[in-house]
């Protein structure tokens, strides 16, 4: 086994633990913000990484790879938060303790709740 | 090297299974699509890995090609539940 083997074995390893643990976030996480946070930037880092090892492994194929990495790399992040921004200005948001939801829901304040303002009218 | 390659797959398969339970029982819409894009993402990565099993550069335009048609596929689906479409 030469250098580069061992390199492309290693990127390879540390590619599909990643995949794995954003497929297992995605079952195990209990609310949708949760399940983006995990599925999202966990499968960024493992598709890069393997897509680099296959890169490293057969060195012909290294420039297509990383025109792959760099989709990956731009297009997952902008997926994220299309999504995310749209299941908030839906009406979907995140579960937070009510002494909590001054500090950490911040967005209110830019799109303020759906909810709230019928809760306040009935 | 093989052992390697066997490990990589089983792990990625096991990801891929549990994206599924949660696209197929998700409550919500969103997060059927949060399911999807990890699909695509793993898959991508698994066109590229059997692309380098069965010594085909092919794959690896197929892959990018899926790449593209994932992340377009999410963005219309966010853009449609905000309700801009």
């Amino acid at each position: 086994m030469s250098v580069l083997d061992i390199i492309g074995g290693v990127l390879l390893i540390v590619g599909s633990v990643f995949l794995f643990l954003g497929g297992l976030g995605i079952f195990r996480m209990p609310d949708t913000y949760n399940r983006l946070q995990a599925g999202t930037k966990a499968t960024t880092l493992g598709g890069m990484s393997l897509v680099l090892g296959v890169g490293v492994l057969e060195p012909a194929w290294i420039w297509k790879s990383l025109i792959i990495i760099i989709f990956i790399a731009y297009s997952n992040p902008i997926s994220s938060h299309a999504l995310a921004r749209a299941n908030y200005r839906r009406g979907h948001y995140p579960y937070i303790k009510s002494e909590d939801k001054e500090k950490m829901d911040a967005y209110q304040e830019v799109v303020p709740h759906k909810k709230e303002e019928k809760e306040d009218k009935a | 090297m093989i052992y390697i390659i066997y490990i990589a797959f089983s792990l990625m398969a096991l990801g891929m299974i549990f994206s599924a339970i949660r696209f197929v029982k998700g409550p919500t819409a969103a997060d059927r699509t949060v399911a999807m894009d990890t699909l695509t993402t793993i898959g991508v990565a698994g066109l590229v890995l059997l692309g380098y099993i069965f010594e085909r550069f092919i794959y690896v335009d197929v892959a990018l090609v899926y790449a593209v048609l994932g992340f377009i596929g999410v963005i219309v689906i966010a853009r449609y539940l905000e309700g801009a479409l």
